[in-house]
């Protein structure tokens, strides 16, 4: 028998209660954890180190309308620029699975534009080597089960094909891994030239620029220059940062992801606060054992650390648990959904210390007010409620 | 023998009940000797029970001293108190106040966690203690599997388990049918008469004030002579 | 003793009277079962919101014609000459002059700054033709007139104006190069044409440099069959590589992508939503079987039997999970039903449309609010009848 005998003790004082309630407590931070990993992933505000270095150019009107292949060399001469390449949105789906990203590039350039790109070098010779071949991220090459060696369709809802069809066949010459875990990371790449000389119309057009400066200009004036070289030519850019175009898509579904969060925090709030008016009843309901526990001698401070660790020990194991099954489960999604989550559902540091404050605030809130309040009365008020 | 162990002087107790401030206990001054065995009677709201409070400190007068033991306990911190308390008092109730979630022998056990003892030597303690009220084949039963007279063993045995020279009983067979108030009375006789222990006891019960050393009694608020019937001595209490 | 129907009947009723006197653990089972509800219609009237506004767009009697194995107008592409070719292709209803209703149009996409986020959107600037507006249902316009051919001039569906800034009749907006006057502001039945803004697809061509060429062709045809026709004779064409859709399964194919994500993501999370919500109101009638302990075993000892000692508990549960359930349905429909969003769907603009929380949504919360009290009153209901009226009796 020690301290932790009579808090364990009294923690399972009404065992049916305390399963109810740490079963609350589990299902509420596992879909805390599970919605904060698609918040996250939705506000594509995990973009990775690089995105935030690298430009890309787009057109000033629209994201859809193409720009001339001629501005590549009049971006590269610019001062301040390190190097420059494109990329094209190709719109394809694969099968009846929804549309993800695919865009034809210039492969040495854009490989040297993002070297969070990590292919073997057999498999980039293989790339280069083959004007019809494509690599892949590999969290889409997981959901698709695709393979090296593997010769995959893929159907655009953009580009027809000189002859008519929009099925284009490509070559798994590659499988890549993203360490910065960031908009590259689900992408299927292949080759520009293969692309322009196929496609029916738009030929000599690509979609945006990216680019990275030198280092020898602030990146805000890189951009100004950029947009400044193109001015009142029949196409103007748009210029910006990888990390703030991604950002500024995502709030286009901002609306619906703003509601959406509401909603929940406002249940995860409500089901928290249930739990924690049962916590608090189960305090009020031993009021007068404080009393018995006091003419034995137990101090004021010394049954305050016992009901509050108690109240810590309801929430904290099973919230702490219902959070790695959260994040087991939001692994395992990303793992079936490759191509809508490339970068991975993930929780940061943020995320979790989040939830750890939530646990405190419910079980801290709910044991506090009670236990304060009985120990405030004398023992013989105390040993008076029945 | 004759020391004083409790001294209480010119002790009076007001409480407010609403505007009204009423007077419980008006002005007793009463020493108790080390191994006295006192009854305390008296009507229902005469104050026997808050003068048990002031004993044990559970609650302060509002004039006078109450000392126990040369200490004047009446002037120390709630902190200072309730160590004071779990070395020195042991309280035992009309209603047990066992805790329903421990077991019998961790009942006993909880006034030792505020002790230093290591494990083993708690675990000697609470065995003796559950012994000596004849309860050990109880030891891992919950409250709610023993019977009122078991329970209130227990409850003697947690009042002594970390040796108190002091028990204050409140109304101890007030619960309980006439024999089993009887073994309990008996087994606070023991206590008082083997082990040394100075016994304070409230009751109603002229049988169980038959087995103190005196009985006082309390009416209004003041000590006063007993009714006219002295409780004399039921046959088959003495040894 | 009377009957176990009437015995449940007087129990319940005693359960219910005693329900103010315990606020708290009947406050807790029906706010979490009204959070419950709340979430649920919340989360339905979006895609049920998202699903109406799209399929009231389309009209089962305007053909949709698209380049071949286009999905969205956005991808599609014919030159004039094509146009000219579809004009007049059978099956298209004409009117008293004999002119085909046709309207070839452009669907371009510019952006337009978001009034709530403050950033950048894109919004579909739709050219069209005059015949254009009679082939939307419910065209009407609100404020200000209709742009004049020729100029750069455009209308303003309702809910782009709404969203959007710098959408009111008589300002200037600018979208690259050119600058637009707003003219009006027009409505359409609440379909998706209202988040769009609307301009002479002439001018449109001109002011972007998009060449002569068309995205679109929209033409009323005489009902399925007439479509037919159409369909039939463009599909033997051979300057012509065409899809003729039905506007109406066109845009309800277009809802079902966001549709979908939304009920994938909100369905789940709803049943564990559910599932926690159950076990708060175990929680909860277990706290009130034990408040009422004594009560219930004096009414057994008195000759209640336990059948109807469990039935009472259990509807005590269900009418908590009710009044619960329909508190949440009140809450989201006062808050949400009609609320104002808009999301970036399939034809890469923005929709803007109204949550629509619909009497069949409130049902199907209150629904579940009663499964909910149902399966977190059966336990509880189980324990109040087994007690032993002794043990209860004995344990205040």
């Amino acid at each position: 028998m020690n301290r932790f005998t009579l808090i364990w003790r009294n923690l399972w004082r009404k065992p049916i209660r305390t399963v109810f309630t740490m079963l609350a407590v589990l299902v509420v931070f596992f879909l805390f954890t599970v919605l904060e990993g698609l918040r996250i992933a939705l506000s594509l505000s995990d973009v990775g180190i690089e995105a935030q270095e690298r430009l890309l150019t787009s057109h000033k009107v629209s994201l859809i309308m193409m720009l001339p292949a001629a501005y590549q060399s009049r971006i590269a001469r610019l001062p301040g620029v390190a190097a420059v390449s494109h990329g094209t949105w190709f719109g394809g789906r694969y099968q009846d699975n929804p549309e993800f990203a695919q865009y034809p590039v210039v492969a040495e350039e854009y490989l040297a534009l993002n070297p969070e790109i990590k292919l073997s070098s057999a498999q980039r010779q293989a790339w280069l080597a083959n004007r019809g071949g494509a690599i892949v991220g590999r969290p889409v090459a997981s959901q698709y089960g695709w393979e090296v060696g593997d010769r995959v369709p893929l159907r655009s809802s953009i580009w027809t094909r000189n002859n008519g069809s929009n099925v284009w066949e490509f070559d798994i010459e590659g499988i890549f891994d993203d360490t910065d875990a960031g908009m590259n990371a689900g992408v299927v790449l292949f080759h520009y030239d293969y692309f322009d000389e196929a496609r029916a119309f738009g030929k000599g057009t690509v979609g945006w620029y990216v680019s990275k400066g030198d280092g020898s200009m602030p990146i805000e004036n890189l951009m100004a220059s950029i947009d400044a070289e193109f001015e009142n030519s029949p196409a103007e850019t748009k210029t910006n940062t990888e990390a703030a175009f991604a950002q500024e898509y995502a709030q286009q579904f901002g609306n619906i992801g703003l509601i959406v969060t509401l909603i929940l925090s406002a249940v995860v709030f409500m089901i928290l606060l249930v739990t924690g008016h049962t916590m608090a009843q189960s305090v009020r309901e031993r009021i007068h054992e404080m009393g018995v526990l006091k003419t034995l001698g137990f101090t004021s401070g010394s049954i305050f650390r016992l009901t509050v660790l108690e109240g810590l020990l309801l929430i904290l194991p099973v919230g702490i648990l219902a959070m790695a099954l959260g994040r087991a489960a939001l692994a395992f999604v990303s793992g079936a959904m490759g191509a809508m989550f490339p970068a991975g559902l993930h929780v940061g540091t943020q995320s979790v210390v989040l939830g750890l404050a939530l646990m405190l605030a419910v079980s801290l809130g709910s044991v506090l007010p009670p236990v304060i309040r009985a120990l405030k009365l004398d023992i013989v008020a105390l040993l008076r409620t029945a | 023998m004759a020391t004083q162990l409790i001294q209480l002087t010119g002790v009076s107790k007001n409480y407010r009940k609403g505007r009204e401030t009423v007077r419980v206990l008006d002005g007793i001054s009463l020493g108790i000797d080390k191994g006295d065995f006192v009854g305390l009677m008296g009507p229902s709201g005469s104050g026997k029970t808050t003068l048990l409070n002031l004993l044990g400190g559970l609650d302060k007068p509002t004039e006078g001293l109450v000392e126990v033991d040369g200490r004047v306990i009446s002037a120390l911190s709630p902190g200072a108190l309730a160590k004071w308390r779990s070395s020195n008092i042991g309280f035992i109730f009309q209603f047990y106040n066992l805790l329903p979630v421990l077991t019998a022998a961790r009942n006993v056990a909880l006034p030792l966690l505020l002790t230093s003892l290591p494990a083993s030597r708690r675990k000697q303690h609470v065995n003796t203690a559950l012994q000596l009220v004849g309860l050990t084949e109880r030891a891992s039963h919950y409250p709610r599997e023993l019977s009122g007279g078991q329970e209130q063993r227990v409850a003697i045995a947690r009042a002594i388990v970390s040796d108190p020279p002091i028990l204050l009983c409140d109304e101890p067979t007030g619960d309980l049918d006439r024999s089993t108030a009887d073994e309990i009375m008996d087994l606070l006789q023991r206590l008082n008469r083997d082990y040394g222990k100075t016994i304070v006891m409230v009751t109603h019960d002229p049988r169980a004030a038959s087995f103190a050393h005196r009985v006082l009694h309390l009416d209004k608020g003041e000590l006063g002579a007993p009714p006219e019937e002295t409780p004399g001595a039921p046959g088959g209490t003495s040894p | 003793m009377f009957g176990w129907l009437t015995q449940t009947a007087a129990l319940a009723a005693l359960n219910l009277r005693s329900l103010p006197r315990r606020p708290g653990a009947a406050a807790v089972a029906m706010s979490g079962i009204a959070a419950l509800t709340g979430v649920f219609a919340g989360v339905l009237s979006m895609a049920s919101g998202f699903e109406k506004t799209m399929e009231g767009s389309g009209q089962e009697d305007v053909a949709l014609v698209l380049r071949s194995g286009s999905t969205a107008e956005l991808n599609s592409r014919f030159s004039s000459e094509q146009a000219d070719v579809i004009r007049y292709a059978p099956g298209i209803v004409r009117d008293a002059a004999g002119e085909p209703r046709v309207s070839s149009e452009l669907f371009w996409i510019v952006n337009a700054v978001g009034k709530s986020s403050g950033t950048e959107a894109n919004v579909a600037l739709r050219g069209i033709q005059p015949a254009g507006y009679a082939l939307r249902k419910g065209y009407r316009l609100a404020e200000g007139r209709e742009f004049t051919p020729g100029r750069f001039e455009l209308i303003a569906g309702r809910g782009a104006r709404n969203q959007f800034a710098g959408l009111e009749p008589g300002q200037m907006i600018r979208f690259g190069k050119t600058e637009w006057l707003v003219t009006g502001v027009f409505e359409a039945g609440g379909s998706v044409f209202e988040s769009e803004l609307w301009c002479d697809v002439n001018v449109l061509q001109s002011a972007y440099q998009l060449g002569s060429g068309f995205q679109v062709v929209r033409a009323q045809v005489d009902g399925a069959a007439g479509r037919a026709r159409l369909e039939e004779a463009l599909d033997g064409d051979q300057r012509l590589a065409v899809d003729v859709w039905s506007e109406e399964q066109f845009y309800s194919e277009q809802a079902e992508d966001t549709t979908a994500l939304i009920r994938v993501i909100g369905i789940p999370i709803s049943v564990l939503m559910a599932i926690g919500a159950i076990f708060a109101t175990l929680n909860a009638m277990y706290a009130s079987i034990a408040a009422r302990a004594r009560e219930l075993a004096t009414l057994r000892a008195l000759g209640f039997g336990s059948l109807p000692a469990a039935l009472a508990t259990l509807l005590e549960s269900v009418a908590l999970a009710l009044l619960g359930g329909v508190l949440g349905c009140a809450i989201a429909w006062l808050a949400l039903n009609g609320f104002q969003a808009s999301t970036l769907a399939s034809s890469f603009s923005q929709v803007v449309f109204n949550f629509a929380v619909t009497p069949d949504l409130l049902a199907q919360g209150v629904t579940a609010a009663l499964v909910v009290g149902l399966v977190g009153g059966v336990f509880p209901a189980v324990r109040a009848a087994m007690a032993p009226v002794t043990v209860a009796l004995r344990e205040l």
